[in-house]
């Protein structure tokens, strides 16, 4: 029989061993690069296609974007399971085309791809589309010639009459000849916009695409108009009458054709499910290199669906924030109050930002223990007190959103994402302390607490930690290895060497 | 603020709390022997089994509804404790040393009525009293009247002497002393006086309070320089019979002297803290390590705690 400390040197050395060893191999063959470097930014969109299938056959045909305006894509993936599938070419522009006899269950498809913005540029040329005047009764056609007309006295040109045009639906300004076209119609501030461009005689088209924002889950699609003038095109955002292409707009189709087409089937649906990785730039080309060659990315974490890579972000950080805790609880001897709230209060200030979160947390928790010492009085039940305190805290929290928003501070809106749960359990934790060790042992604990969060939370958002964490899992099973260790650490505590500081022979 | 190095601490031989939860607490006390010792009830019935000497228990009320008999349960006792079973702390401790009539007098002279002694029990079972406000059971047992030897060295409070007991060996000893500060307290941590003494005789080796060397009690004046305490030998076998008694191999016992009969076991603890080192102004390690050292031969009680005596004797000039 080994004795136990060998036993865990052994199976430690091991892990810490297999961790680098793999941690190594992918640097030095699959060129992972160790330092983050240069950074950006990889967007991954999930379309998902839903749909209540009828009786017959189903035909499901999505139109495929086009990258253009400096996009690039890196990869593509479809799930099709128990469709036929093809990607057709359809007058130049590609489609994905999902075909079944019959259908009988509500079903979903998946789309995913891969993209990152090379450079920044506009979009290029597009056929422009003919001109067709919309048909209009009497009265309406008389309310759009006066507005036309308002219009055309105010601008310059195509662009500035598009401009003026949005700004006026967009601020709800609009004089009663508009008001009168608008609310006559089951009509979108767009359609409106469209027709009339169209009556006056300026070619316009819609631009479809997607709003990028990381860890959105059912993101719709959106509209630009895009307007043509002196042989090129302009772009507006009609809910804003903003002119550009937005930045985080990912450009899926121009033009009038369909996105989404589905025969045989009702209530189909489009959503998309985004994050964002910002990876180091040589990892983004070495990825679109062998986009056909996926043993490298089987290999990490990115081989998983979006929305648990955006799960595994956070979820390879906690790791980190235990290390910290351990060592400051073995190495050092500071005591905290729970063994690992610590980390779940630095996860919530990874949301809010530091000093809000520390700002927000001293003020639920100080404001809960004081009325948390009127709640000791009743002598209630465990349960029934602590379900008193969690209605208490959100309570507190809600007071504290709606005040600061009240006082002009939005950050404050952020109290939310401080989990009411966990500061229930701190209160009530710190307030049992204080009955029964005093205030001094809350001080004591609670400080603790706070610095073994706020080590951690630097830790955890140092952009090294992060990178080498989601880049690098495996440099968790050497984590492992490290922990294991320090278990079986009996050597001194940092706080041990003060507090038997008298037994020094000088002292004496 | 002076630190000491972490060299000077292993040459003196100092425990530190990671050694003791890894090489003592872990390695020599099973896990499923630690409610023997958490739960003061479960202790008592215990060392009754074995003939160990132990204050006496009177009755335990487990539920509510039997506080309506408590009434018959305190007839003709003239003195009592009650006390929740797995209290922390020392808090929840009602001492009556006198009966008049329909009234009880508390030891800190303040007298109360019946109701009040029915709804202190009530607290302690719903949990007042008790770590994390568990549910608990009151133990109504006999009030300890102190050895008048050693009533000067305690303020408010009943002195207890913790003996740390390693594989039967007892391998170091203090008295704790209650003060004004530590509230009749009998907590290092919360301000009560330690006394180290020698294992081998009951001597006073050294007093401190909070980490401080003291020669006199600071609210009494009585000096610890003379203390020796009595009944030496048969603390220490009371302290070594607990070994056999609950298995665990690392633990402290808190034992008490009793006016009329003697020394009696107060309660154990499987995690006894280490300040007991700064009381003796010695290191718990050394010890442990050179009972480690000995050839494991099955010993009886006394051959045990003959042997500790003779090998950690302590002369006064050592220190």
């Amino acid at each position: 029989m080994m004795s136990s400390k060998l036993q865990i040197s052994l199976v430690a050395g091991l892990l810490i061993a297999v961790g680098l060893g793999l941690t190594l191999y992918k640097t030095i063959e699959l060129d992972f690069p160790l330092l983050p470097g240069e950074k950006q930014d990889v967007w991954t969109l999930e379309s998902k296609i839903t749909f209540n299938p009828g009786d017959g056959p189903v035909e499901i045909a999505l139109a495929l974007p086009e990258t253009q305006a400096g996009w690039v894509m890196l990869d593509e993936y479809f799930a099709s399971s128990g469709f036929g599938f093809s990607v057709e070419d359809d007058a130049g522009k590609r489609q994905a085309k999902w075909t079944r006899q019959s259908q009988e269950h509500p079903t979903t498809l998946y789309y995913k791809l891969q993209v990152y913005r090379a450079d920044i540029s506009e979009l290029g040329t597009s056929p422009v589309p003919s001109v067709v005047s919309p048909e209009l009764s009497d009265d309406r056609r008389t309310a759009m010639e006066r507005v036309v007309s308002s219009l055309r006295e105010r601008s310059s040109g195509s662009v500035s009459f598009t401009a003026l045009l949005l700004q006026q639906l967009a601020q709800g300004g609009m004089d009663q000849d508009a008001a009168f076209l608008f609310g006559t119609r089951e009509a979108t501030d767009l359609t409106v916009a469209m027709d009339v461009l169209s009556f006056a005689g300026i070619p316009s088209q819609r631009v479809r695409g997607v709003y990028l924002e990381d860890g959105r889950r059912r993101q719709q699609m959106s509209t630009l108009l895009e307007v043509f003038d002196n042989g090129s095109w302009y772009l507006f955002d009609p809910t804003t009458a903003k002119p550009g292409l937005p930045e985080n707009f990912f450009v899926w189709q121009r033009g009038e054709r369909f996105v989404l087409d589905v025969i045989g089937g009702t209530s189909s649906q489009l959503e998309f499910a985004i994050v964002k990785n910002t990876l180091p730039v040589k990892t983004v080309l070495s990825m679109e290199q062998q986009a056909g060659d996926k043993l490298m990315l089987d290999f990490s974490i990115y081989a998983l669906p979006v929305e648990q890579q955006g799960m595994f972000k956070g979820l390879l950080l906690l790791p980190v924030g235990a290390l910290v805790v351990v060592l400051l609880r073995v190495m050092v001897g500071i005591r905290t109050s729970g063994t690992f709230m610590p980390i779940l209060i630095a996860l919530a200030f990874i949301q809010t930002s530091l000093i809000t979160g520390l700002v927000i947390f001293l003020t639920v928790v100080s404001a809960g223990l004081w009325i948390r010492s009127y709640l000791s009085h009743l002598n209630l039940l465990l349960v029934a007190r602590i379900t008193a305190v969690v209605i208490l805290v959100i309570l507190i929290m809600a007071t504290l959103s709606i005040v600061t928003y009240k006082l002009g501070f939005e950050q404050a809106l952020t109290v939310t994402f401080l989990p009411t749960i966990i500061l229930s359990w701190t209160i009530e934790r710190m307030s049992i302390l204080w009955e029964e060790e005093g205030a001094h042992e809350v001080l004591i604990q609670g400080g603790g607490s706070l610095l073994a969060a706020i080590l951690a939370y630097l830790l955890m958002t140092m952009e090294l930690v992060a990178h080498l964490t989601f880049n690098f899992p495996e440099l968790m099973i050497s984590l492992l290895g490290v922990v294991l260790l320090l278990g079986k650490y009996t050597g001194y505590r940092l706080s041990e060497l003060y507090r038997f500081r008298y037994l020094r022979k000088d002292w004496q | 603020m002076k630190f000491i190095s972490p060299g000077e601490l292993r040459r003196l031989g100092v425990l530190g709390m990671n050694s003791r939860n890894v090489d003592y607490i872990g390695a020599a006390n099973e896990r499923h022997r630690f409610p023997l010792v958490d739960d003061k009830l479960k202790t008592k019935r215990l060392a009754q089994d074995h003939g160990m000497r132990v204050p006496k228990l009177f009755g335990v009320l487990s539920i509510q509804h039997e506080i309506q008999d408590l009434e018959r349960m305190l007839e003709g006792l003239e003195r009592f404790v009650i006390k929740p079973a797995q209290g922390s702390g020392g808090k929840g401790i009602l001492v009556i040393c006198e009966r008049r009539a329909q009234e009880f007098v508390k030891s800190s002279g303040t007298v109360i009525n019946l109701r009040d002694v029915k709804r202190h029990t009530s607290n302690i079972l719903s949990g007042l009293y008790s770590l994390g406000g568990r549910t608990d059971v009151a133990m109504i047992e006999d009030m300890i009247v102190f050895d008048p030897l050693l009533s000067d060295f305690s303020y408010e409070g009943v002195p207890d002497i913790r003996v740390i007991v390693y594989r039967g060996f007892p391998v170091m000893a203090m008295m704790r002393c209650a003060t004004h500060a530590s509230d009749g307290k009998a907590n290092l941590h919360q301000g009560a006086v330690g006394v180290g003494l020698d294992i081998e005789s009951g001597f006073s080796v050294c007093a401190v309070q909070n980490n401080v060397r003291v020669d006199k009690h600071p609210d009494t004046g009585i000096g610890f320089k003379d203390l020796q305490l009595p009944h030496w030998q048969e603390i220490l076998d009371l302290a070594c019979g607990c070994y056999e008694m609950t298995g665990l191999g690392y633990f402290g016992a808190d034992i008490v002297l009793d006016k009329y009969r003697g020394p009696m076991i107060l309660e154990l603890n499987a995690r006894p803290g280490l300040a007991i080192q700064i009381a003796n102004q010695a290191g718990l390690a050394k010890r442990l390590q050179a009972i480690d050292r000995l050839e494991t031969v099955d010993r009886s009680i006394a051959e045990r705690t003959e042997l500790a005596r003779t090998m950690f004797a302590q002369k006064p000039d050592q220190v």
